[in-house]
């Protein structure tokens, strides 16, 4: 076992103090008395209670969530369907062109994508709204999602489908007895990061949004465009609050599903033995 | 009966998502590129149409004389998007540069981090990148500020008496994107140094390399599959950037993607935006390929 030598420890260290030393001080100055988010005037919750007040603040959240939720659904469907051709169908007509599709949009600038969404959306002749947007969000984070499932898959002992057909059942009765019990984690943590994705997004909703529909990332955008506020501040770590607690929610889930997993293969092993 | 009904959910598997992506990903960009050949029209939409189905075969090829490449002559006569384009390629080089430099050595201290702290350090990696771009592009503004954060603690420390600027010049865009794609570049490298058998550093220094010499002619070659997708992951949306640039960067700061956004958003220029969403792909397009084979690669040697 090689040490861990101190040049380690202080890159790690320094590394991860940049990466949270600006959230934290963004959490800090929510509670900040002053309007100025840069003195500290003492501690108070009154932007808090202020956003309460706010209504268009309020009906953006309301968009947002709705979209998330859909969108987020919709994409972990789509998302699976896209892994499973990758991983279980290595030869079909088109598959380069398919995998092209899928990784693609991972790194495509957003505002290639938004415009040319937009563009799809006024040629066939649809309203924008809240469904641009949320096909619009199912079209980006879908691609997310097969990532994920994809790496879960492709590490996924394929023998106990084999014995599933072997034994006579059919290919959708071992998807859904064998298959997706196993990568049920990759296909929820898919589904959170899709819904964070939808969350988070401003570019492309912005691009293919309508008169009425307007996400929080939007409202909070064209706020921070016209100064930094505490009130701002406050959404943010609301919204910072949701996402750790969801991501703390989903690793505890994953931990669980490895416990029972771990306990059954060593019940199996004993049984064996 | 059962073989023909286990053969159509095969197809299904692949052609559900298939043709929502090429319906919503694909064929887009063709109506981009259409939309690029037409005219601007004040109207809504605000482009002459270049292909009306209604005409049929006649009317298509009726309408093919009319396109133009108006749009990317006025392009390449217009020095500003020229500049915007070279000089997105410039701060996206430069900082994936600077987040190459800064998460190498990350990624390295997590891989030889203790086995049992290591999932918590990559969890502690991913976590920011689940929070939001804005907020985490937001939470700078109040540091860079003249008389933001970092100045506060500079003067207080004694280091300088006068602020500095760096909010709305190119270096607080260079901070923003490192700061926004450090996780891209960190976890890529990180699972190539974590696979990576330590025995080899091992028999390089038994050999008679010196610590230097092992990690530029071992460690570092066997890392540089992570490397290349980490700096593709930064680089290629870096290029297209737009909300770092609007937020962090100033107005004289040129990038292709605020071009594109108030083109379209504030002078209501859809075919010259679409021309230079275009050129912009033009640009990506070999190293999004090459990004697609690195991943295609990838998974097959997971397989």
């Amino acid at each position: 076992m090689e040490k861990w030598s101190r040049f380690n420890v202080a890159s790690v260290v320094l590394g991860f103090g940049f990466l949270y030393l600006p959230i934290v001080l963004l959490v800090i100055f929510s509670f900040n008395e002053s309007k100025l988010v840069t003195v500290w005037a003492g501690f108070s919750t009154k932007w808090y209670s202020q956003l309460w007040h706010n209504q268009g603040l309020l009906d953006a959240a309301w968009v947002t969530i709705r979209v998330g939720l859909l969108s987020a659904t919709c994409a972990t469907v789509l998302g699976t369907l896209a892994a499973v051709a990758l991983v279980r169908y290595s030869r079909f007509r088109g598959r380069v062109l398919f995998s092209g599709m899928v990784y693609a949009p991972l790194v495509m600038p957003e505002v290639i994508t938004g415009l040319s969404l937009l563009l799809l959306f006024v040629a066939i002749g649809l309203d924008r709204g809240f469904w641009t947007i949320t096909l619009a969000h199912i079209t980006f984070t879908m691609c997310f999602v097969a990532v994920v499932v994809q790496s879960r898959l492709l590490s996924f002992d394929q023998s106990i489908e084999e014995a599933a057909l072997d034994l006579g059942a059919t290919p959708v009765r071992t998807f859904f007895a064998i298959t997706l019990p196993v990568i049920a984690p990759a296909v929820f943590s898919g589904w959170v990061l899709a819904f964070t994705l939808s969350l988070d997004d401003l570019v492309i909703s912005s691009f293919t949004t309508g008169p009425g529909a307007t996400t929080l990332p939007m409202k909070i955008y064209s706020q921070v465009r016209l100064g930094v506020t505490p009130e701002i501040n406050a959404i943010c770590t609301i919204l910072i609050g949701i996402v750790a607690l969801g991501v703390v929610v989903a690793s505890i889930v994953t931990k669980r599903r490895e416990v029972h997993r771990e306990r059954d293969e060593r019940a199996a092993i004993a049984a064996i033995g | 009966m059962a073989k023909l009904a286990s053969a159509l959910v095969s197809r299904l598997v692949i052609i559900v998502p298939y043709a929502w992506l090429l319906f919503f990903f694909l064929i887009p960009f063709f109506i981009v590129f259409r939309i690029s050949l037409s005219q601007t029209a004040v109207a809504m939409p605000p482009y002459t149409p270049v292909f009306d189905l209604a005409g049929g075969l006649a009317g298509i090829l009726e309408k093919a004389r009319e396109f133009s490449v108006d749009n990317y002559v006025w392009l390449t006569d217009d020095a500003l998007y020229f500049n915007a384009y070279v000089s997105s390629l410039v701060i996206a080089a430069i900082s994936t540069l600077l987040t190459l430099l800064i998460g190498f050595p990350i990624a390295y201290g997590m891989a030889k981090a203790p086995r049992s702290i290591r999932p918590t350090l990559l969890m502690l990696v991913i976590l920011p990148f689940w929070t939001s771009f804005l907020i985490r592009v937001y939470a700078w503004i109040a540091i860079l500020k003249p008389e933001g954060l970092l100045n506060q603690f500079l003067t207080t420390i004694g280091i300088i008496d006068q602020p500095l600027i760096i909010l709305n010049t190119n270096s607080a865009i260079y901070i923003g994107i490192v700061y926004s794609y450090l996780p891209f570049m960190v976890l890529p490298i990180y699972s190539a140094l974590e696979k990576m058998d330590n025995s080899l550093i091992e028999a390089a220094q038994d050999l008679g390399c010196t610590p230097t010499s092992a990690f530029w002619r071992v460690t570092f070659p066997l890392s540089l599959p992570g490397v290349v997708a980490g700096c593709l992951l930064v680089f290629i949306p870096a290029v297209g950037e737009f909300v770092i640039p609007d937020l962090l960067g100033g107005s004289e700061t040129l990038m292709i993607g605020k071009t594109l956004w108030s083109e379209f958003n504030a002078n209501r220029d859809w075919p010259v935006s679409s021309a230079v969403a275009i050129i912009l792909l033009m640009i990506l397009v070999i190293p999004i390929v090459y990004f697609q084979n690195v991943q295609a690669k990838a998974d097959s040697e997971g397989k």
